[in-house]
């Protein structure tokens, strides 16, 4: 079916229903996207978002239920179909290769490139379509010189360029500043409103959908539970659509902090290098006190996973020191037992557990090696550890279907929470935290943050490297800012101002 | 959210009843249902291949379990094939549990056999004072020592210097059979060996005998014991949990604080011993000198002996015994069937294949999976 060239395009759903062996993920949802319409999908993670847009673009096929493409209904089998209808998406990840110039990451994307390019050709056909955008591009340099926001733009210009004229966004703004967001929805909106595009945008952050979307469908548990203009729906309405009446933890209230306070965690003159090997990554004078929860804002990639991983013994550093309670801490077992140190990182499964080894054993790994009088044991005893185990899945609500279970078949949440129950029993004097929150779903985000609240009204430090702001803000007694490998910008959380943050995070100080 | 279980009580496993217990039977059975139904996939497809050799399959496979475990006879035979396949498999399994794939294990093999020759030599003088056990103890410090070494510097690379260990071992291995060959040749050369280099050759009633009452070397018992000192090792104490940790996520044992390095070190020191030690008992029970004859690719069956008993120390007991006995029938097929020896080659190559392929079907069905019974939409 032909499309009329740069008219957005109208993609309605009626009664998809998807089923992965008897489970449902996807349960009669009928949503009509308008054309030239910017529209958000809510919904928590496993709320169906996915699969609906994946039925979409064709990845899967809907067990039941019809698109209509322009009303008129279409059948798309694959991606290469829903690409010929002008359908398009832009994923979280940027998919575009570093190495390429943004020109020749155009060129090459589309689906018939001749075997010899005639570049000059392509440049004045490239330059002439850059015209027509309302986007602002360096196309000669390669792709990994350029801001996260210029790949966000890139990565949106190209699915123009491919003449796709309805677009799924896919958390567009998870790797963007406040103000670069601001600055491509508020494009991407504008080009709605010309009627040159549709979008779809995923997301979970309600302040983006109020400010941007005309139109909003909520999913939860594959059924959709709401829809309707944004205008007429407010926050607290779309949190009900959302999670449904499932009850959230209260996150506790902020112990006063004591002005004698000792200092648990100093860092001085810390120097590493990042994962490339190129970029320096330099701490100093960084102190956290007992009580207190210090925030570590920044844009992903900017040395806060370095950070973490020196701290957490997984990676060599270079020079500096770094002392708990006064004592050199080079993160050994030995060390981190004697001065209660527990680092948590991000994506547990992938950091912290060993996926193929049951959910009881993966909670021992702080304590398999020690007997109840903490003297060093030789026999590590199977119903010992089962029953440690237990009284630990117990207290912190870790749902498994059995402790012998192998602890990636658990989900996200519930990895988070056995993670969590293996490093928050017993004391915690110094609590170090990467984005424990990443990819968890509503209940799981508040009583992970619970925890986290818990521990340091219980007297704990915390060092919290997060990158979403709304994390930090809810959490902190202080927020530090991370940019380019050291730590640019410090204020009291309650001086602190998103915008003064927001641009020290891009690289403005 | 995906939810596991359909209610909160499943979170507690106090019950030890009817159900626990068919679970852990399912769990348990994965590991040993898809590597025999590997075996059997790799003897169909050995099948087209003799098939087209234009031999009966069936006579094959008549011959292969009468030579290698139709009698008596066949059944020892098998024994003292299986015997340093204990060792040689140890010495690929310990390694693969820290999540390293070590196949170097020949060279720790000769080296160790080497070693143990020398260490006779300078031994056997003090023989007549002491028992002959101390000329063994000698012989087999002296082999685990080298193979230790040997197999030990590949961790070290690996850990320390980021050298890949499976490409490092292998090439080792073959530097291991050159020094062997040196020594043999050179400094260690028993003048008389005149066809084939050897060291000096063991006294007759200094070698290591047979289990009373069968025609098996104690070799076999010390493979055993070896075995069963791994497993405890490895699934019992501390540290072998703390080796599984590392194997299992090197990240999450070094936020744990765990001594990835050291114990990367030890794992592969003691698996370079157990083959040094097979070495050893080469010389000390079979050849009675080190040669080229120590070379037999033993290390090399181990690795496929490791990878079928899925890296459990336990199992590589009965799966030894299983390729030895499959070696062991060699010789009857080449000569009733006229087909050349290297068929078993064969054989054990595609059977390599199929388990290595195997290994992606793990987690994979349903039946041997509690975690997806439970599971409602």
């Amino acid at each position: 079916m032909a499309h009329q060239r740069n008219k957005a395009i109208g993609v309605e759903t009626v009664g998809m229903t998807m089923r992965f062996g008897s489970f449902t993920a996807l349960d009669d949802v009928s949503v009509r996207v308008q054309a030239g319409s910017f529209h958000a999908l809510l919904g928590e993670n496993g709320a169906g978002k996915s699969t609906l847009v994946k039925c979409m673009m064709g990845f899967y096929h809907p067990t039941d239920g019809q698109i209509m493409v322009n009303d008129r209904e279409v059948a798309i089998a694959s991606p290469r179909d829903a690409a010929v209808l002008g359908l398009g998406m832009v994923y979280q990840h940027f998919t575009l290769v570093p190495s390429l110039t943004g020109a020749e990451n155009l060129v090459i994307s589309r689906e018939k490139v001749p075997a010899v390019i005639d570049w000059a050709k392509e440049r004045k056909a490239l330059a002439a379509f850059m015209e027509t955008m309302p986007f602002r591009l360096p196309l000669d340099v390669p792709v990994r010189e350029l801001s996260a926001g210029e790949k966000q733009k890139l990565e949106i210009v190209r699915q123009l360029y491919l003449g796709r004229h309805f677009l799924v966004l896919d958390e567009p703004t998870s790797v963007l500043t406040p103000a670069e967001a601001r600055e491509v929805l508020g494009l991407v909106r504008e080009m709605t409103e010309r009627g040159e595009l549709t979008v779809l945008m995923i997301s979970h952050k309600f302040h983006e959908v109020t400010a941007f979307a005309d139109e909003v469908t909520v999913l939860r548990r594959g059924k959709m539970t709401g829809t309707g203009k944004t205008k007429d729906l407010d926050h607290r309405v779309l949190a009900a659509m959302m999670i449904g009446d499932q009850p959230i933890a209260a996150l506790g209230t902020r112990a006063l902090q004591p002005d004698d306070a000792q200092t648990v965690l100093r860092i001085d003159a810390l120097e590493a290098v990042d994962r490339t090997g190129l970029k320096p990554i330099r701490i100093d004078g960084l102190s956290v006190r007992a009580g207190e929860i210090v925030g570590i804002a920044g844009i992903s990639g900017n040395g806060q996973k370095e950070f973490f991983e020196i701290l957490a013994g997984q990676r060599a550093r270079e020079a500096g020191e770094v002392f708990v309670k006064g004592t050199p801490y080079a993160a050994t077992r030995a060390e981190a037992r004697a001065l209660n140190v527990r680092a948590i990182p991000e994506e547990p499964l992938a950091n912290a557990c060993a996926p193929r080894m049951s959910v009881a054993e993966n909670l021992s790994f702080r304590s398999f090696d020690i007997g109840a009088d903490g003297k060093p044991v030789t026999w590590v005893g199977a119903s010992a550890m089962n029953a440690f185990a237990a009284r630990l899945a117990e207290q912190f609500k870790v749902k498994t279907a059995s402790l012998a279970s192998p602890i990636s078949a658990l989900s996200g949440g519930n990895v988070q929470r056995a993670v969590l129950a293996r490093e928050l029993t017993g004391d915690v004097d110094l609590l170090i935290v990467s984005n424990p929150c990443f990819g968890l779903d509503f209940s799981a985000v508040a009583e992970i943050r619970a925890r986290i609240m818990r521990a340091r009204n219980n007297g704990a430090a915390v060092l919290l490297l997060s990158e979403d702001l709304d994390e930090l803000l809810e959490l902190s007694d202080r927020i530090l800012v991370m940019s380019d490998g050291a730590l640019v910008y410090e204020t009291p959380i309650a001086d602190a101002d998103v915008q003064t943050i927001g641009q020290h995070m891009a690289g403005h100080h | 959210m995906t939810v596991e279980a359909t209610d909160a009580q499943a979170s507690i496993p106090g019950d030890k009843g009817g159900p626990a217990l068919v679970e852990w039977i399912a769990r348990r059975s994965e590991g040993i249902v898809i590597p025999l139904a590997a075996i059997l996939v790799g003897l169909a497809a050995f099948s087209v291949f003799v098939a087209f050799l234009g031999k009966s399959p069936f006579d094959l496979f008549g011959l292969m379990v009468k030579g290698g475990f139709g009698s008596w006879f066949s059944i020892q035979n098998t024994l003292a094939r299986a015997a340093p396949l204990l060792l040689a498999a140890l010495c690929v399994a310990l390694p693969a549990r820290l999540g390293l794939v070590v196949i170097g294990g020949e060279g720790a093999i000769v080296l160790g056999g080497v070693a143990a020759a020398a260490a006779a030599a300078i031994a056997l003088p003090a023989v007549g004072i002491l028992p002959p056990a101390f000329l063994w103890v000698a012989m087999a410090l002296a082999g685990m020592v080298a193979g230790g070494m040997w197999i030990g510097l590949v961790g070290f690379l690996r850990h320390y210097r980021a050298v890949n260990e499976t490409i490092s071992s292998l090439l080792m291995a073959y530097i291991g059979i050159a020094l062997m060959n040196n020594f043999v040749e050179g400094p260690l050369r028993d003048p008389s060996s005149l066809n084939k280099p050897s060291t000096a050759p063991l006294p007759a009633d200094h070698m290591i005998g047979n289990i009373p009452g069968m025609d098996v070397h104690w070799g076999l018992v010390a493979g055993i014991v070896a075995c069963v000192l791994s497993w405890v090792l490895m699934e019992k104490t501390r540290w072998g949990f703390a080796a599984r940790i590392a194997g299992g996520n090197v990240r999450a044992a070094q936020i744990q604080g765990l001594a990835v390095g050291p114990l990367i070190l030890a794992f592969t020191a003691l698996a370079g011993a157990f083959a040094g030690l097979a070495g050893m008992i080469e010389v000390a029970a079979v050849q009675g000198s080190a040669n080229a004859s120590l070379a037999a690719g033993y290390g090399y069956t181990g690795i496929l002996v490791a990878f079928l008993a899925r890296h459990n120390p336990l199992a590589i007991i009965p799966v030894a015994f299983l390729l030895g006995g499959i070696e062991a029938s060699g010789g009857l097929i080449q000569r009733r069937l006229e087909l050349p020896d290297a068929t078993v080659l064969v054989l054990q190559g595609m059977l390599f294949i199929i388990i290595l392929f195997s290994e992606t079907y793990y987690g994979r069905f349903r039946i041997f999976n509690p975690d997806l019974w439970k599971r409602r939409a």
